[in-house]
């Protein structure tokens, strides 16, 4: 009877929480279970243990503590008026729950995240002590995310870091007017206020480490915030801008998009569709090209279309490099690692080995091609000792050439 | 050349290894064979139970005898540390050609010492394929291997890699589950931890590893419930969780399942979310029209009619209440009930002329449970509010009131799109967003339900609210 009632919470618990993007387990302090009491690691990379058919990553058990909410925010399942079913896990049973499947090399760890039930106090509290079980009575070594509740006290936030890898705060909302609109209990600067005093930990905790050998190590895997993508009329500019900021002001390690997906019992005020699954796609490539590509803010920006939002058909780097055709080609064997990084179809690694090999043999275009993952698609925007593609880069038809083709439809 | 004279010209050699994986073996032969100048075309490398060379019939234990000998002082040999990092793993994989590989790209590191740097090479990009070929099949064994508890804190797992992997990984498991007992058995040879020391022992078989655990169940339930019907993408799972591993993962058997009732859940879902696309109304009357074909929530199919807001369509102030009675549906007007009564005495009292206002309500039809023979009024949940805001709306933006009245939570709501405590709210303005002011109170059918003391005092706090509104309302109309 028992564990059918753990089974049935466990159902709606997890139910509830996988609106959440991020699954991270990678980027913390390297540990494991040698010389401890318990079991757990973390190195370096982080395992994806399953992959579910929405094909994402399943790394952590993410769950919420309850789905009993006193907030009301329009986009979320768990909120105060819907009338999905309700269920509460003890801190006890979170722990449990996680070393039993931790054990059998089903997870990397725990992702506890929770409605508001009672105060934000309250609920931070409950979040903490399930993760001080698993650190301090079972000597848990593995993977923890902790999602901070912005109103409750620092003190308490603070403890989150200390037990936990990763701690997040979602902003929810690019804009401030979607924040008030949709989420009407949350408040920007309560969010940010929280950001701003989580950032200043993790400095402060840096620099204690640098003195101290055993100074406590405070969220070593860093924060990171959700946005949600389609729920607001905010488009991609207003997103990447939002995001950018927040990359500056929080030294964030990640901003997930969460593509605004049909719930059960969903609100009056946002009508359901299907998710902007490719939409949410695009903005995390510009993401990457802000990142690890040189971009700045202002020219993903440049690749947007009119209306603001980045084409779906191709991506974003394409869309850059189509635009500012001025650019290209770039010269294989003399070009800079920025120039090289511009051309859309190569990736980092493949930069990084063009950089390399270039040392020893003036490439030609077979060379690249053994370098890269498809020839085709870099070719029109880079010359070798025996490639020129003259007319190509100037041809009007370059996009309809290089995006994609549409898939015809299949008799039904 | 001391070296080459034990070197007979043109002579094959053979190299038997040990074990599939064993790195320090070939790399001690490897070593030797180069001081000794003996180019890669002259040599074969066996493994185990691999076929044997063509030129080179003699059985192991002659080979190695016919291997030639450095002497002492033969020119060491030297490699890069890319080559030794990616040799290790190169070496683990499952291409019978790939120690001939390795030591045909040593031999050529011994003559250009960065030969590893220029990954346009074939053989450099070669042996970079099957590096990372192995590093994602230890992965993968890092990720799907299952264990399924024997005993009391004691683990089994069944694991089928692609490559040589299985003694290279023991200590990633070991550090992991250093205080756990447990045991992973492949079909190329097992690792057992016991809490203190390793051990290994030779190929097993599915048959040999336990069958279930328990706690599958639970693992397999959170499966399902994390998985998200609206964001099926079939591709990118088959990508990382190819089908050769599904039949050793106990989730995997829901797979089918979940993908063939995605799309159903997903419309499903859109479908009892979904709303007539309705064009803006411009007139009182279209509202009027709209409402009684309104069929967006379940409350329209109690069989009531929709009660149109009625009074001045320039208003300065409009009354909303929650939804029609009884009374108002049997009458097809706003607030005729016992309430409607009791408001409108109290709307003289404070000096407020009903005629000169627009009274409404946030929900357009009468929501009831049959009791008996009469109808028994049903709170309207947040979300039918929220889907008649769309009229009350509608109704406000065309009446264009200064002042905005709600009578209860509900009318609240339906006027701010959350929910607030009318406690907390009464008494004082809210501005909304059209730049006209909300003013919150209690519905007056809760003072109906309230005797003695307890409605004095709501009655006086009513009567202070309306008096309030009063006064801001001659404020702005001056």
């Amino acid at each position: 009877m028992s564990s059918e009632t753990l089974r049935e919470k466990l159902e709606i618990l997890a139910d509830a929480a996988k609106y959440d993007a991020s699954c991270a387990s990678s980027g913390t302090a390297r540990k494991n279970s040698l010389g401890g009491k318990g079991i757990g690691s973390t190195e370096g990379m982080g395992i994806c243990h399953a992959y579910a058919p929405d094909g994402r990553c399943i790394s952590l058990l993410k769950i919420l503590l309850t789905n009993h909410c006193i907030f009301d925010c329009h986009y979320c399942v768990n909120r105060k008026s819907s009338n999905v079913r309700r269920a509460r896990f003890t801190p006890q049973e979170v722990a449990d729950l996680t070393l039993n499947f931790y054990k059998r090399n089903y997870i990397e760890g725990l992702f506890l995240s929770s409605g508001i039930v009672k105060s934000a106090n309250h609920t931070m509290e409950q979040l903490v002590e399930a993760a001080r079980i698993l650190r301090e009575e079972h000597d848990f070594r593995g993977y923890i995310h902790l999602k901070s509740i912005p109103e409750a006290d620092p003190e308490l936030i603070d403890q989150a870091g200390l037990f936990a890898d990763r701690v997040s705060i979602n902003v929810e909302l690019p804009t401030r007017s979607g924040l008030s609109r949709l989420a009407p209990d949350k408040n920007e600067a309560q969010i940010e206020g929280a950001m701003g005093k989580t950032k200043a930990r993790i400095i402060q905790a840096k620099d204690e480490r640098k003195r101290f050998k055993h100074a406590p190590r405070f969220a070593p895997a860093g924060q990171s915030t959700q946005m949600i993508v389609g729920a607001d009329a905010a488009r991609d500019v207003d997103i990447v801008g939002k995001a950018s900021t927040l990359y500056k002001a929080f030294g964030l390690r990640r901003v997930y998009y969460s593509a605004f997906s049909p719930i059960p019992d969903a609100s009056a005020v946002l009508p359901l569709k299907r998710p902007p699954l490719m939409r949410e796609h695009r903005l995390y490539q510009s993401d990457w090209l802000m990142r690890f590509y040189g971009y700045a803010p202002g020219e993903v920006a440049q690749a947007t279309e009119a209306d603001g939002n980045l084409p779906l058909d191709i991506d974003p780097k394409l869309a850059w490099a189509l635009k500012f055709r001025g650019q290209f080609p770039v010269d294989v064997n003399r070009a800079s690692k920025e120039q090289l990084l511009r051309v859309p179809g190569l990736g980092t690694t493949a930069v990084a080995r063009i950089l390399k090999a270039r040392r020893h043999r003036t490439l030609r275009l077979d060379d690249v091609a053994r370098l890269t993952q498809s020839i085709a698609k870099v070719r029109p925007f880079l010359c070798t000792v025996d490639w020129r593609p003259t007319m190509l880069t100037d041809r009007a038809d370059l996009r309809a050439l290089l995006a994609p083709k549409q898939e015809q439809l299949e008799l039904f | 050349m001391t070296a080459m004279q034990n070197v007979s010209l043109g002579a094959h050699y053979a190299v038997h290894l040990p074990a599939p994986d064993d790195f320090a073996f070939w790399r001690e032969r490897a070593r030797g064979l180069i001081q000794c100048d003996v180019p890669p075309d002259r040599v074969s490398w066996v493994e185990p139970g691999g076929t044997g060379d063509l030129f080179a019939l003699e059985g192991p234990a002659r080979s190695e005898k016919r291997l030639p000998v450095p002497s002492s002082n033969a020119r060491p040999v030297r490699a890069s540390k890319r080559f030794l990092k990616l040799a290790r793993n190169a070496a683990l994989h499952s291409d019978p050609q790939r120690f001939g590989l390795l030591y045909r790209v040593l031999w050529r590191l011994q003559s250009n010492p960065r030969a590893m740097e220029d990954s346009a090479d074939p053989d450099v990009r070669r042996i970079e394929e099957l590096d990372k070929e192995v590093r994602r099949d230890s992965h993968k064994m890092h990720a799907f291997v299952r264990f399924r508890e024997v005993g009391d804190d004691h683990y089994v797992a069944w694991f089928e890699p692609d490559h040589h992997i299985v003694r290279a990984n023991a200590g990633f498991f070991m550090r992991r589950f250093a205080n756990m007992q447990w045991s992973i058995l492949t079909p190329r040879g097992c690792i057992h931890w016991d809490g203190e020391t390793m051990r290994e022992s030779g190929p097993a078989r599915r048959e040999d590893a336990p069958q279930g655990d328990p706690t599958e169940e639970l693992w397999k339930s959170y499966y399902a419930s994390i998985f998200n019907p609206a964001r099926l993408k079939v591709g990118a799972m088959l990508s990382e969780m190819p089908k050769k591993y599904w039949k050793n993962m106990p989730e995997a058997e829901l797979i089918p399942d979940l993908i063939a009732g995605a799309q159903a859940r997903e419309a499903g879902m859109v479908a009892a979310g979904e709303r007539e696309v309705k064009t803006i109304p411009e007139s009182l009357a279209a509202v009027e029209q709209g409402i009684a074909a309104c069929r967006d929530c379940p409350i329209a199919d109690c069989g009531t009619r929709a009660i149109m807001g009625e009074g001045a369509a320039d208003a300065p102030l409009m009354i909303v209440g929650e939804q029609p009675g009884d009374q108002e549906d049997q009458q097809g007007r706003p607030f005729v009930g016992p309430a409607g009564q009791l408001l409108d005495q109290c709307l003289d009292h404070a000096g407020i002329d009903r005629s000169t206002a627009y009274v409404t309500n946030a929900v357009k039809h009468f929501k009831f449970k049959w009791k008996g023979k009469r109808r028994i009024h049903q709170t309207p949940t947040a979300k039918e509010v929220d889907t008649c805001r769309w009229w009350l709306e509608a109704e406000r933006s065309l009446v264009k009131p200064r002042v905005v009245l709600a009578l209860g939570a509900s009318a609240a709501r339906g006027l701010l799109g959350r929910t607030v405590s009318v406690g907390k709210e009464r008494g004082r303005p809210i501005p909304l967003e059209d730049g006209s002011e909300l003013w919150v109170t209690v519905h007056p059918s809760y003072l109906l339900r309230l005797e003695g003391e307890a409605c004095d005092e709501q009655g006086q706090l009513f009567a202070r609210d309306l008096a309030a509104v009063r006064a801001r309302l001659a404020e702005l109309t001056e």
